[in-house]
């Protein structure tokens, strides 16, 4: 596992998956990277967009980046 | 002779009578497409019987019974115009709320393309506005904030050169959210740019009367009357009519005014009960675990009656069929919940939460019981689809 420089240290792919699946995904394997390490989320539901950033917000969580599909969300808790 | 049948003990028009609470008990879409007024339902009916004295008549004829329909057809401008407080000659009744809106955008842009070609819109507007402004010209869709408000800073530095029209909606139907139209209006004029105002859900839930804007438009569905969308052209706007607008038929245009007027009376007592709810179900669902309760906290930002909430973990569509197996009838923003298969627009401009999400609008046949009864209904079905997605404690 890397992950306490900022690169990614587990990869979840959830790409054709519908809502509410990718955030249950991230939800399930965020313990499995350690306090400042990084999650990468492929997800393509549309409503990934909104949703990965309130999950986010409602856990406490950072969100490092939102782009084509491809999250990064860094554990803070 | 005999005596007439049993009297009716209520006048139809009297707020949820109790036939009318019991047909709808559960119904919580009432901004989806909620049933006619009784009153607006007896108009409809009336006008076109063949035993009435014309109101169907094509209202340009020049016989008697167009004469007439000409004088119901005023009747119902006048009427609309009141509540409004507008003047009647300012006052289109067309075909739905959609064209309503449509026209508005695209007449104001049509008189205004030497001015240029952008127009400037909040991203919470619905559908037939964003389209509208795609299809007049160059569309600019100002953020919102997390509670639905639009970015005033951001609204006046959009309207700067180059701007056509601008458009703001009144109340958001889906979770309530009210403008500040006294400022957007003041930014506009300040611009030199004429504004659309939708009056969207407020009609029936809020004041309509002397709202801001050169052009406003209605859309009777939220009233409880029959499709037709109020066009509202201020004198001294310049304004080019579009091709092919039409006219509402007669006794269409006499239901929708005279539903209005009836939702207008009842709100005195309506909306206060609503209100009260509101903060109820707000309150009730909050304490619900992982829950996002969308729109204003304080009521001042929002219309009494709509409320949106979102359960994070859980299938939009999965709840609505639960509640409605229930016997509760809710709308939803979710994804899932719709043919595109994308969010509600509005909660992603808001950024708040899309899934597990559901609509609630009450009407004048909600009762309080019925409220409390949806509010019990929520909880346990939310932790049912998260029991059986073994979500639990994630």
């Amino acid at each position: 596992m890397i992950g306490q420089d900022g690169r990614v240290a587990i990869v979840i792919d959830c790409v054709g998956q519908l809502c509410p699946l990718p955030v249950i995904a991230l939800g399930r394997h965020i313990e499995r990277v350690a306090v400042g390490e990084v999650v990468e989320l492929r997800a393509d539901d549309p409503a990934a967009k909104v949703d990965v950033a309130a999950w986010c917000r409602m856990r406490s969580q950072e969100l490092v980046s939102a782009e084509d599909g491809t999250f990064l969300i860094r554990r803070l808790v | 002779m005999p005596p007439a049948g049993p009297a009716e003990t209520r006048a139809p028009g009297t707020p949820g009578s109790a036939a009318e609470q019991d047909g709808l008990r559960g119904f919580f879409d009432a901004v989806g497409g909620g049933p006619l007024h009784p009153l607006a339902a007896q108009a409809l009916q009336v006008g076109y019987d063949a035993g009435s004295t014309g109101v169907w008549a094509d209202p340009r004829a020049l016989h008697g019974r167009g004469r007439h329909a000409r004088r119901l057809a005023d009747g119902a401008r006048e009427a609309i115009a009141g509540v409004l407080g507008v003047r009647p000659d300012e006052v289109r009744l067309t075909g739905s709320g959609d064209v309503a809106r449509r026209t508005a955008v695209v007449g104001l842009a049509a008189a205004r393309h030497r001015a240029g070609s952008r127009v400037v819109t909040s991203a919470v507007e619905q559908a037939a506005v964003l389209d509208a402004a795609g299809e007049a010209g160059q569309a600019v869709a100002v953020a919102v904030d997390e509670r639905g408000h639009l970015d005033l800073d951001a609204f006046t530095a959009a309207v700067l050169g180059g701007t056509a029209c601008a458009a703001v909606q009144h109340t958001n139907r889906e979770v309530g959210t009210v403008q500040d139209l006294a400022a957007v209006a003041a930014v506009c004029g300040e611009a030199r740019v004429p504004l659309v105002v939708d009056l969207a859900a407020a009609p029936g839930r809020l004041p309509v009367r002397d709202v801001p804007g050169d052009v406003l438009v209605a859309d009777a569905r939220t009233w409880g009357g029959p499709a037709l969308g109020v066009l509202v052209v201020r004198t001294g706007t310049r304004w080019t009519e579009p091709p092919g607008l039409s006219d509402a038929p007669v006794p269409v245009q006499v239901a929708a005014a005279t539903a209005l007027a009836a939702a207008e009376q009842e709100r005195a007592t309506a909306a206060p009960r609503w209100q009260a709810w509101t903060e109820l179900l707000r309150d009730g669902l909050a304490a619900v675990p992982d829950t996002v309760v969308a729109g204003d906290p304080d009521p001042a930002g929002r219309a009494p009656g709509l409320l949106a909430a979102s359960f994070l973990y859980v299938d939009g569509e999965d709840l609505v069929g639960r509640l409605d197996v229930g016997g509760f009838a809710v709308a939803s923003g979710s994804a899932c919940t719709s043919e595109e298969r994308a969010p509600s627009h509005v909660l992603a401009a808001m950024g708040v939460l899309t899934q597990g999400n559901v609509r609630v609008s009450m009407g004048r046949w909600t009762t309080e019981a019925d409220v409390r009864a949806l509010l019990a209904a929520v909880g346990p079905a939310v932790a049912a689809i998260r029991e059986r997605a073994g979500v639990a404690g994630l």
